[in-house]
């Protein structure tokens, strides 16, 4: 039986997992098994493994011939690594992914921890915004008392940040 | 810190003084992070690779929890340093065969462990022995919030937390236990219970991923999906899982010992007969036979200062850990043979496994 990854070698590695109560197999020689980390004993690695080689397929199904701009990863090299090439590539390849993700997750939207900064200022454009508008609506009212207090408070969140 | 240090040093989850440390071997909680405007390592060129590390390295040593850290660039290791680490669990095999562009730091008591340049950019874990998810998830959350104070990490607003692998993608978060479940597996129930945790969206891995069949009746459970569900509730809802594998693997050492009492004494005597005498020993037979005796101790057929020294074992016989006192790598039969060795000479001092101790009542061990 030769290897599922190169096709050449003989096959010495036989994986079993059971993912949602599917049986999932795969047959790899020696180099490649290494080289996917599939010995590591830390055991990530094969789900990873699988869900990669379908990540893949999924992209390639998908047609997109795109590269990504930013980095220059394309579709072969995801069908090659299972990997992506860097963070943007996440909205080159979004159409791929999208279904791709929904398929191995739980949901496809992350509800977990955000970047403390971050979270900062998404709140500070979230206020920014919300002062623009009443802002606005001052001065469509001519109270233009209240509409230069406001500019000065978006002027003192834009000056902080 | 030299390597010296952490190589002769077992790390704290080795001890195995942690809460249900008796099924329950370790906790670890790894965090997958990446810089923004950087490739990843696999797809990023040997200079970005090093800009990316030099970016990196820096702000993890000064981290107040690594101020006795060993910190080392991965080419300064040799294949039997990385080897051992991986044998440790602080490094995963795929960042021991990485070279020059890597790095790893780790803190002098070996619960934490930081990945640079792995698959990711950052690969953190925290690892504790026994079940302490909780905790390990608090240590890690720690670093990673000092991090992020630092360094612009790559996140995305629907999709959390961007990695290499899609996989990984929103938290980033892998919880994993190791748990030790002998009775599950004679009892021939470890299937149901691997299904069942299956189920609920939870992977079930033996020790060296060799599928269900694991060494030394070692498996790790963990989450199998990163997205849609907060960090807390994936740590509680594993953990109550563990609690309940727990729970089932005590119940099945209980009905063992009162329905089965000669299968389970035959298997403890027989490893032990096998330890004691054998001239070589692969690592794969001496797991699954030390595991037989660690069941031993849990049942109270050997005292309880037999524990230490058996648990030592499971590690020591490992190939690399094996290696390392001596000068030269060793040959496989090599390696049996020292491995014989060292495990018949540790175990000349424990008494025999007496199941008089233990034995139920209406139970005949010699019938």
């Amino acid at each position: 039986m030769n290897c599922d990854v190169c096709k050449q070698n003989q096959a010495t590695v036989f994986l079993t997992q059971i993912v949602d109560g599917k049986m999932q197999k795969v047959n790899l020689c020696e180099s490649c098994s290494r080289e996917k980390g599939v010995t590591d004993p830390t055991g990530f690695a094969l789900a990873d493994l699988l869900l990669g080689l379908g990540a893949a397929q999924e992209i390639e199904r998908s047609g997109a011939t795109q590269k990504c701009g930013v980095c220059g990863f394309s579709q072969a090299d995801f069908k090659k690594t299972g990997r992506l090439g860097c963070s943007h590539c996440y909205e080159t390849f979004s159409e791929g992914l999208q279904s791709l993700i929904k398929g191995m997750h739980k949901g496809i939207l992350h509800v977990g921890k955000k970047p403390s900064r971050l979270a900062k200022s998404l709140e500070r454009e979230a206020q920014i915004k919300t002062l623009k508008r009443d802002l606005s609506k001052a001065v469509s009212e001519e109270n233009y008392e209240s509409a230069a207090e406001l500019r000065d408070q978006i002027k003192q969140i834009e000056v902080e940040t | 810190m030299s390597i010296h240090n952490i190589l002769t040093n077992a790390g704290e989850w080795l001890r195995g003084d942690g809460p249900h440390s008796q099924i329950v071997v370790s906790s670890r909680v790894r965090l997958a992070r990446n810089l923004k405007n950087h490739a990843f390592p696999g797809w990023a060129k040997k200079t970005e690779r090093l800009q990316i590390l030099e970016a990196i390295k820096p702000r993890v040593e000064e981290l107040p929890e690594m101020s006795d850290a060993f910190s080392v660039y991965s080419q300064d290791l040799t294949a039997l340093e990385k080897q051992v680490l991986v044998e440790r669990h602080l490094v995963s095999r795929e960042h021991a065969a990485k070279g020059v562009g890597s790095a790893v730091v780790m803190n002098r008591r070996q619960t934490l462990s930081i990945m640079i340049n792995e698959e990711d950019h950052l690969r953190m874990q925290a690892i504790r022995s026994g079940l302490q998810l909780k905790h390990v998830f608090k240590m890690i959350d720690k670093i990673d919030s000092a991090l992020e104070e630092r360094l612009d990490f790559a996140f995305h607003s629907q999709l959390g937390y961007l990695t290499a692998c899609p996989t990984n993608v929103g938290t980033g978060m892998r919880a994993s236990a190791m748990v030790h479940l002998p009775a599950l597996v004679l009892s021939e129930q470890i299937n149901q219970v691997i299904q069942a945790v299956n189920k609920i969206g939870l992977a079930v891995r033996g020790l060296y991923g060799e599928g269900t069949e694991a060494l030394g009746n070692l498996f790790q459970v963990s989450n199998q999906t990163t997205l849609g569900e907060k960090e807390e509730d994936i740590i509680t809802r594993l953990h109550k899982v563990i609690e309940q594998i727990i729970e089932h693997e005590q119940n099945a050492r209980q009905m063992l010992l009162q329905k089965k009492p000669n299968t389970l004494l035959d298997h403890i005597g027989r490893g032990y007969g096998i330890l004691l005498h054998a001239y070589s020993m692969s690592s794969k037979e001496a797991l699954n036979l030390l595991s037989f005796i660690k069941l031993g101790i849990d049942l109270n057929f050997f005292p309880e200062e037999c524990r230490q020294p058996i648990d030592e074992l499971f590690i020591e016989t490992q190939p690399a850990h094996l290696q390392k006192g001596s000068q030269q790598k060793l040959a496989a039969d090599e390696r049996d043979s020292l491995r014989a060795e060292i495990i018949r000479a540790k175990l000349k001092a424990f008494p025999w496994p007496d199941a008089d101790r233990v034995k139920p009542p209406d139970a005949d061990p010699t019938g």
